[in-house]
Formats: structure tokens, sequence, C-alpha cells
């Protein structure tokens, strides 16, 4: 036990605000990832997003204006991806490493080295807190896990968005609108990717172009963690939002234990292999059964 | 008829390429004149030859239809552990030296391949967790502290510095000897031998191939070693071109750029198609982009966002090409 502080509910609870942003990320990754496909420009979208709508507000839009803004630029981002995967017909790792570099970038020569000032009065979301110390970001993403949760397992879109996942071929012969059901599943991506986007200006204060960096790996090991298949077509929210936390905890306590991050940077990465490794083998194992 | 056309298809993408690197060079030279004097010659010369060896490489790993995004970090780990040998034992020799960055390279490149061919990781997937995995690595190896200049031996630096042909004053230093060295040897290996070929069949179809009885695991394992191979004989050469080495730093984000490399000089992310020829224009082209965007005064912050767009650019032409290809087969 490196710190007394560690067990400490409230000490838990703050904390969550840091990584619900991860979580909104995770959550668009679990309906790209049981479609079959992967998005690997998630934080870059989030960056993008940041530093656009903190410009916008530093030259005078208003909150809602800009906010309103930063998510339509969400939805156009991820769209694009969803385009070029869908219509161009280009696989979803190669198109998303390119907007990967290309969102950041934009990000990069719009702010360069500095940083845009958010109004004071947007300021300070995470500080805001419901009766019992539960901090309102927590709130925001547990409504939105739940709603998308219904979505994906319940709606008929949710049923489209497995189906191609399964067997895109197959599908399309079906007669579903796998075009769209794929744009789709992108613009979600990058929708919540501007919702991040959103919070994180408001608990930091001012936006940066490497806002967010790496954090495509943490949501992509939580939707793998949580038991989605990689190879699309199998895969919870419940799943994703309970692995969500165990990323989250694990984080926590190697930054209450001072470990470094590119330390932090390897562990994650090797927990994402080793999860994709024991879903192969689970799978293996149950289909000689 | 329809082999004919392939060829023809492929050797209009070099043109493509080749056009590409004309049209960059003229609008450097619009705005600046001296664009090809000498020290820019030199910096471009200096630029390529990391490209070129990690490109190849990565172009066997495409033409299979897979991805190492991995490279960066193994360039760092091999850079990181042969700049300590180099501290700890100053009189080792520089070849050994390569060697063991060759070597360490490939045990890295192995694990990522026996995770895609037998353990059935995604390419994608499996070397984005060695990409952090292998970066953490190079920190833990040597503490997070960086190799210095001093500990780097002269013999080493002087391969960026000094080549065998100087032609008023443009030195083609040892790198590109390396880097053609190595190009050489890809094309050899691709165009020759019973597992080149392999390559490109698994790349145009995995399925048939297997039918056919190639070997597929075995030759993808084969490529991502070799990949992770070349990656750690860059970071040797990473070591000679800057003089030090950085756990952080050295290799970081060379991913990107190799990738742009590859895909822009014609190599096919659906596999099955591309060229040694092509790789090198390639790179020739990212290189002499890179010495313009600071050349013509272009803030280093647009370098990401070119590469990126680079990628993108070649991904839309390919697929196009793919299409015109598919309607030429028809109409035969």
């Amino acid at each position: 036990m490196q710190s007394k502080y560690f067990l400490d509910v409230r000490y838990l609870l703050d904390s969550s605000t840091l990584y619900v942003e991860t979580g909104l990320l995770a959550i668009g990754m679990t309906f790209i990832i049981v479609s079959g496909n992967i998005d690997l420009s998630v934080a870059s979208m989030t960056a993008l997003v940041a530093c656009v709508t903190a410009k916008l507000m530093a030259s005078g839009w208003s909150i809602p204006a800009g906010c309103a803004a930063g998510l339509v630029l969400g939805l156009v981002l991820g769209g694009f991806n969803g385009i070029l995967v869908a219509k161009v017909k280009l696989p979803s790792f190669v198109v998303t490493l390119a907007t990967m570099a290309v969102y950041r970038g934009i990000a990069q020569v719009l702010l360069g080295a500095k940083s845009a000032k958010l109004p004071a009065s947007f300021v300070g979301l995470d500080m805001m807190h419901l009766p019992g110390h539960v901090p309102l970001p927590l709130v925001i993403f547990l409504v939105i896990a739940v709603i998308l949760g219904v979505v994906l397992h319940r709606s008929l879109f949710g049923r489209w968005v497995v189906a191609i996942g399964t067997n895109e071929s197959a599908s399309y012969f079906a007669g579903l609108p796998t075009a769209a059901v794929k744009i789709s599943v992108f613009a979600l991506s990058g929708f919540l990717a501007a919702v991040a986007a959103l919070m994180m200006n408001s608990r930091l204060g001012v936006a940066r172009f490497d806002d967010a960096r790496g954090l495509e790996l943490d949501a992509i090991t939580a939707v793998v963690l949580g038991g989605a298949s990689i190879f699309g077509g199998k895969g919870t929210m419940l799943g994703t939002v309970l692995a969500l936390f165990l990323v989250a905890v694990l984080r926590i306590g190697m930054g209450v234990a001072d470990v470094k991050a590119e330390y932090q940077l390897a562990v994650i990465g090797t927990l994402l292999v080793v999860a994709v490794l024991a879903g192969n083998l689970s799978a293996k194992v149950n289909a000689k059964r | 008829m329809q082999a004919s056309a392939v060829r023809r298809l492929v050797t209009l993408r070099e043109v493509g390429t080749a056009a590409l690197l004309v049209g960059v060079v003229a609008a450097a030279m619009v705005k600046n004149p001296h664009f090809l004097d000498v020290k820019n010659l030199n910096s471009i010369l200096l630029w390529i030859p990391l490209l070129v060896v990690v490109g190849m490489g990565q172009m066997m790993v495409i033409l299979t239809r897979g991805i190492d995004v991995s490279v960066g970090s193994t360039m760092g780990v091999s850079g990181i552990v042969v700049g300590m040998l180099f501290r700890d034992h100053p009189n080792l020799n520089i070849y050994v030296g390569a060697a063991i960055g060759f070597a360490i390279g490939t045990v890295l490149g192995a694990i990522n391949g026996g995770l895609i061919s037998w353990a059935k990781i995604p390419p994608i997937i499996a070397t984005l967790g060695t990409l952090s995995a292998y970066r953490g690595l190079a920190f833990i190896i040597c503490k997070g502290e960086q190799i210095d200049s001093n500990n780097i031996p002269e013999s080493l630096t002087n391969w960026a510095l000094y080549g065998p042909l100087t032609i008023k004053g443009v030195t083609f230093n040892w790198l590109i000897i390396w880097a053609l060295a190595t190009a050489l040897l890809t094309a050899y290996f691709l165009k020759t031998s019973r597992t080149g070929r392999a390559i490109y069949s698994i790349g145009s179809h995995p399925e048939a191939a297997r039918l056919r009885g190639l070997p597929v695991n075995k030759v993808t394992f084969l490529v991502y070693s070799v990949c992770g191979g070349l990656a750690g004989l860059a970071g040797v050469l990473y070591a000679s071109r800057y003089g030090f080495v950085n756990p952080g730093t050295a290799g970081s984000g060379f991913e990107l750029t190799v990738i742009a490399a590859v895909v822009i000089g014609g190599t096919n992310v659906l596999g099955g198609s591309g060229t040694v020829v092509g790789v090198l224009l390639g790179s020739l082209l990212l290189g002499t982009i890179n010495v313009a965007l600071a050349v013509l005064g272009i803030d280093a912050a647009w370098q990401m966002l070119v590469y990126g767009l680079v990628i993108l650019i070649a991904l839309t032409i390919d697929s196009y090409l793919q299409r015109l290809l598919g309607k030429l087969a028809v109409s035969s």
C-alpha cells in the first residue's frame, strides 16, 4: 500500500472525472469494434475539437454556440472516417491511422505550441457534485453509457451493427444499409470524442494540440478487456464500462505509486495484447467444446 | 493481357510518385531558387537512409496485408541497448554493434510475428500494444538515462559525415550505402526467392495461398521478424546520424513517416502489390518534403498534418487505380 488515500471513496470518485473522457471514447469504440472496425483517430478528434472550441470561445462565440460547433465538428470528423471506410472501401485501421495524424496535425497548425484559454464561466464541470459527493461528469458518462447500451443491445440499429460485425457481406446481401450504418458508427465515435473534448476543456481550462494524446490505447484496451471480439460481432456496453473502471483504477493506482508515464503506457499496451490473447484463447476453447 | 495491364499500372504509379517529387522540388525552387544547394541536398541525403531501411521491412509487412506500428519503438530499444554497449565497452566494433542492433530488432519483431501469425491477433492491435510496451522497455533498460554524444564512438557517427563518393560537396554518406544495400537485398529476396514470391501471394489472396500449401504462418512470422530486424538496424543508424539516443524520442513517431513513404511509393494497403523502387521513390519524396518544409520556412507544426495527408492521398489514388484495374479485368 503506497498511499492510505488510495481506497478513500471521495478520492476515487474525484479521480473518476479524469477517466470519464476516456470512457466516452470507449463507448464509441465499443460500437466501432463490434461493427468489425477500429478507430485510432478518437484521441486526435478530441484534441482538434478541444482546440477549435477553445479558439471559437476565445474569439467571442458564446458558450452554447461554441459547444454546438464542437459537437457538429466531431460528427463531421467521424463521418469523414466513415465515408472513407464505407464508400471508398479502405481498411479502417489505415484510414484512421492517417486521420489520427491529420486531425492532430490540424490542431497543431491551429494552435502551435501555444494553449488557448477557455472562458472562466465554462471551467469547472469536474468540480460540480451531486449529493453524496458524486461528480457530475461521472453521472453524465453513466447516463450516456446506459442510453447507448440500450441502443446497442435493444434497438434495430444495434442489431445491424452486430450483424455487420459478424458477417458484412451477408448483411449486405440481406439488404441491410451497411454503408449508412458504418458511417453512423464512425460519426457516433466522433460525436462522443467531441463530448469528451468539451468535458476536457472544462476540466483543464485550457486547450492544447497534444490534449488527450494516446487515449485511443486506453479506450481500445477497455473495450477488448470488456470482452468485445476484436474481429467484430461481439461485445457489450456493460463489459466496456466495467473494464474501463479496471483500467481507471490501474491508472490511478500507478499514479499514486508514482509510476512514470512511459511505464504506465507499457503496462496498458501489454494489457491490450494479453486481453486479445485471452479472448482468442477462450474462443478456441469454446469452439472445441 | 491482364498481367501487362497490372505492370503498366504499377509503372504508372511509380511515375506518379516521381512526378510528385518533381512537383515538390519545383514548388520549393519557385519560393527559393537555391533549394537544391549543397547544404539542402546533404540534409536530404541524411534524411532518407533511415526511411529506406525501415521502409523495406514495412513494405514486406504491408504486402502481406499487415501493418507494423511498433517499428519506432523497436528503433528506440535497439538504439538504447547498442548505445549502452558502446558506453560500457568503448572498443566494441561498430559492425558488431550494428549486428547486435539487428538481432535485438529481430527478437522484438519475432514477438510481433508470433502474436500475429500463431496467436491470430490482428496486426494493428498486436503492434499498437507492443508500440507502447517496447517504448516502456527502452526506459526500463536505460533507467530513463539518455546515451550522450560522448558515448557514441566517432567511427559510428562518421558513417553520417563521410562516404565513398563526394560530388561538389554533396556527400553520399555511408548511411546511404547501408540503405542501398538493404534495398538491393530486399529486391533480390522478393524477386528470386520462394519465400519472397510467397509474400506477394499471401497478400494477394491469403486463403488461396493457404490452399496452395504455402506456409502462411511461417512466412508471416518471418516478415515481421525481418521488419523488426531492419528497425533494429535503423536504431543503430539513428545513433550514427544524431550522435545521441534518448529513450523517449529515438524513433518516436517514425512509424507514421515510414508508412507514409511506403504507401505513397505505391505499396497497396490491401496487400499483394508494391515494389522496392516505389519505396525508394517514396522515401526520396518524404525526405525532400521534409527538407522543403524547413527551407520554405513552414513551421514544423505542419509536419504531422503533411504526413497524414500524404497517406490519405496515396490511399485514395490506390483505391481509384484498384477500381480501374477491376474494370479492365471485366472488360477483357
